[in-house]
């Protein structure tokens, strides 16, 4: 072995050392001087959600609701377009997702097929039969007009979804889309995560109704009389949460089914302080087209109670005493005032453009977390020096140095977390413990080696030289194959788990390389400039 | 200091029929298991549902909680102390539909109003949804079933074909053991397990791999004179202090994971524990014997 060969391994692991130090100052010291931050690596290890504590959400759009709210806008528009061609349409009503549709007696099915593919080039008729002499049809949203509303209204959602998140207050929160449905939302440290899911999850479809004029229209509300045509019913928001007695009293509202506005001008909402008169209500400002939109609107329907839905449910209805020009309106209700700022929130945002499910949620609280560090440590600290202990008694000066190659090894693994930004998770930790516990392999089978050769009666170098070189093939078989383990482990694995084949893989190449390169250096400096006559293993 | 002796020379060979009725036993055991309590103990990860991990600050009783929640319509709630004498609880939600929105909402309101909100603490909520459940499920089975594939295959590369089998086999062996102590011991198999399952898979090859690799060298040194019977004895004999030297410190720092890791890695810890025994135990007994069993065979003859 030649001395130059010695000197340079030396500086490779002392340089390697040094880097690792330095990526794991940040980690450990609070405060960084200012050369240290615009000079050096300033990250920390990023520690999981299940460590920091935190949400984790997957969100599912209902992309199939996004098609037939497109549906029924088309169904309005064919009857009112083909009353104005003259083409008969008798009826037409959604059935899922397609619209089913027949037409006057005596009419020509030709006349309606052209007067589709004029005018409606987003549907395709799927299905046509005669039934009593009248031609019905079934027609849908062509596969590409499909494919393309469904991707629009994934990332729509998404882009709300962040909008609202960031107008939260949520710091570092990752947002993104995973496959052709869902939406992966993390939220680290966050204090109140029903209050976000609810922020979060709520479409905040804003409507403007006209109230039912009928006379008898309490009749209809309480009892379950059949509505009049054009006609729905809506709850009210709950009335007075204070008094413990009246929750979950909902008042009702005949509404007309037609919706006069939606909330997609809304230029800003703002929450305005409560008053001695009421409690904090929420501000509209509207764009000009939306201003426009209230200023007929309201000019329209003088003494009539304009009816104020969000998701179905009714805010308030006032009388509307005047046209309202100027583009402000106002949204009140029982809010305390998280309420309005999540509400102003949501309508700042936009709506979502169609309903979204929660289809997993992980919520760890932070006293959990920080459980779990402690105990991940005290195993840590606890199995480490079990495994250091029994190393140095059972191989003495080997063992002391395998003891060295692991000491290097969690340094460097903690280095690397630093380093790539890798998540550190609960079970990461646990991976840390688990590779101390086998990164003695290497050392174990390379020491076991060398006690053979020596038990032929080698030398001191030529026992070291064979035991390692005989030792090496397993050691890297043995860790390729748990790297291979551990790349399905990430393949299949999500958050805390691909933590866990993250320091597993890590663990296994710094471990190879402290145990190989790290141990033999020492050994071939002792043979070399110390004359080493016996080894002790 | 030396555990296993030089110049040990145990028969292993000659046991392997009393081995296999022990893993035969062990596996019928698990499965016997499985079977009466109705299948695997799916924890929510894969059956899908919904799982709050309260706290108190003073010892409840699982009726006082029950009471709590009696208030609220959720369905079959089930409610387990957590191996904390009475301070901290998992309560289980099944989710049937799609509409998941309120449910640990009105769970925390109905304890609020039974405890009050600052007497208590949640500590974890994990709701997973039907169609993500099964999604799971299906891909631990699929990661699991691959990763033998994969391993058994490597060795085929890096050794021989029946060095492959043996160790696909023992690694079968393994999971089928570990699953039904799992049953056994009742205890769930989530994510982590799965996790844990894989790296006992790992952990086992790399024993296989182990004594693979010194039969192979035996094999060249001792020419045409020994049986393979002979050969694979001796490897084992001369791995053997290794085998028990890194089993040893792998299981001494699971069982630190296991006492002082906490109850939410429990399970994992537990899982490692057993894998890394009969992993151990497989690469002699399953694996090696395989590999003579094929030797003999006429059809490779």
């Amino acid at each position: 072995m030649t001395r130059q060969s010695i000197l340079y391994r030396t500086l490779l692991i002392l340089g390697l050392v040094l880097v690792a130090l330095i990526y794991l100052v940040p980690t450990f010291v609070t405060d960084l001087p200012a050369f240290w931050k615009n000079y050096l690596p300033s990250q920390r290890i990023h520690l999981g959600l299940d460590l920091q504590g935190g949400t984790h959400l997957v969100l599912t759009v209902d992309l199939n609701k996004a098609v037939e709210n497109v549906l029924d806008r088309d169904i309005d528009d064919l009857k009112r377009e083909a009353a104005a061609a003259k083409v008969p349409i008798e009826t037409a009503a959604r059935k899922e997702m397609q619209i089913e549709l027949s037409l006057g007696a005596s009419t020509d099915r030709n006349q309606f097929t052209d007067f589709v593919k004029e005018h409606f080039p987003n549907l395709t008729i799927q299905n046509s039969s005669t039934q009593d002499g009248k031609a019905t049809f079934q027609l849908g949203l062509n596969k590409r007009e499909e494919k393309r509303l469904r991707e629009f209204a994934l990332e729509q959602s998404l882009e709300t979804i962040r909008n609202r998140i960031d107008q939260f207050g949520v710091s570092e929160p990752i947002i993104q889309r995973e496959g052709d449905q869902d939406i992966v939302i993390q939220l680290p440290g966050i204090q109140d995560p029903q209050r976000a899911k609810d922020l979060i999850g709520r479409t905040a479809l804003l409507e403007f109704k006209l109230l039912s004029e009928i006379a008898d229209a309490d009749s209809y509300t309480t009892g379950d009389k059949p509505l009049p045509p054009g006609t729905q019913i809506l709850n009210g928001a709950e009335v007075d949460t204070s008094s413990g007695s009246a929750r979950g009293h909902r008042p009702k509202y005949l509404v007309q089914s037609q919706t006069l506005m939606t909330g997609d001008t809304i230029a800003d909402a703002l929450v305005r302080p409560a008053t001695q008169m009421e409690g904090p209500y929420v501000a509209l400002e509207f764009n000009a087209r939306g201003a426009k939109q209230f200023d007929d609107l309201t000019g329209r329907s003088v003494g009539k109670r304009l009816a104020i839905v969000l998701d179905n449910t009714v805010y308030s209805a006032p009388v509307i005493r005047e046209r309202i020009s100027g583009g402000r309106a106002s949204i009140t209700g029982n809010f305390d005032i998280k309420e309005a700022r999540d509400l102003a929130i949501v309508l700042r945002a936009g709506a979502l453009p169609a309903p979204v499910h929660v289809a997993e949620e992980r919520t760890v609280g932070p006293s959990l977390g920080q459980d779990s560090i402690r105990q991940g440590l005290r195993s840590f600290i606890v199995g480490g020096s079990l495994v250091v202990v029994f190393m140095l008694i059972y191989y003495k000066f080997a063992g002391f140095l395998a003891d060295m190659a692991l000491t290097l090894n969690v340094l460097f693994l903690m280095a690397a977390f630093a380093a790539f930004q890798a998540t550190l998770t609960l079970p990461g930790i646990a991976g840390i413990v688990l590779t101390i516990g086998m990164a003695v392999d290497a050392n174990v089978l390379i020491n076991e080696r060398i006690r053979e050769e020596l038990r032929l009666g080698k030398t001191a170098r030529a026992a070291i030289e064979a035991g390692y070189q005989r030792a090496l093939p397993a050691i890297l078989d043995t860790n390729t194959n748990t790297l291979l383990a551990g790349a399905i482990l990430f393949q299949f694995g999500t958050g805390p788990v691909r933590g866990f084949a993250v320091t597993l893989c890590i663990g296994v190449i710094t471990s190879v390389f402290t145990a190989v390169v790290g141990t033999r250096v020492v050994y071939d400096y002792l043979l070399t400039y110390r004359r080493l006559q016996t080894v002790s293993v | 200091m030396e555990l296993i002796k030089p110049g040990t020379n145990f028969d292993f060979i000659r046991f392997r029929w009393i081995a296999l009725g022990i893993s035969w036993a062990l596996i019928a055991i698990g499965i016997f298991s499985l079977i009466l309590r109705g299948g695997p103990n799916y924890g929510i990860d894969f059956s899908g549902g919904v799982m709050v991990h309260l706290r108190f600050p003073q010892v409840q009783s699982l009726n006082q909680i029950r009471q709590a929640l009696s208030s609220v319509q959720l369905g079959d709630a089930t409610i387990q102390d957590f191996g904390t004498g009475g301070t901290e609880f998992l309560v289980r939600l099944p989710v049937t539909s799609s509409e998941t929105q309120g449910i640990t909402d009105t769970l925390t309101r109905a304890l609020e109003q039974e405890f009050g909100k600052d007497h208590f603490e949640v500590l974890r909520v994990e709701l997973v949804g039907p169609r993500v459940g099964q999604e799971l499920r299906q891909r631990a089975m699929l990661a699991v079933l691959f990763s033998t594939l994969l391993m058994g295959s490597y060795i085929w590369f890096r050794f021989e074909f029946r060095f492959g089998v043996g160790a696909a086999v023992a690694l079968v062996h393994d999971v089928l053991i570990a699953v039904g102590a799992l049953s056994l011991f009742n205890y769930e198999i989530d994510l982590t397990v799965v996790a844990a399952l894989l790296t006992v898979v790992g952990f086992s090859v790399h024993d296989t791999v182990i004594v693979c690799d010194r039969i192979r060298e035996n094999m060249r040194k001792g020419g045409r004179r020994d049986t393979m019977g002979t050969i694979i004895n001796r490897s084992i004999n001369e791995t053997l202090s290794r085998t028990v030297l890194t089993t040893g410190t792998a299981i001494l720092v699971v069982l630190s994971l296991f006492v002082l890791g906490g109850n939410v890695i429990r399970g994992f810890a537990f899982t490692l524990l057993i894998g890394f025994i009969i992993g151990t135990y497989s690469s002699i007994y399953i694996a090696s014997p395989i590999v003579l069993w094929m030797e003999r065979s006429p059809a490779r003859r």
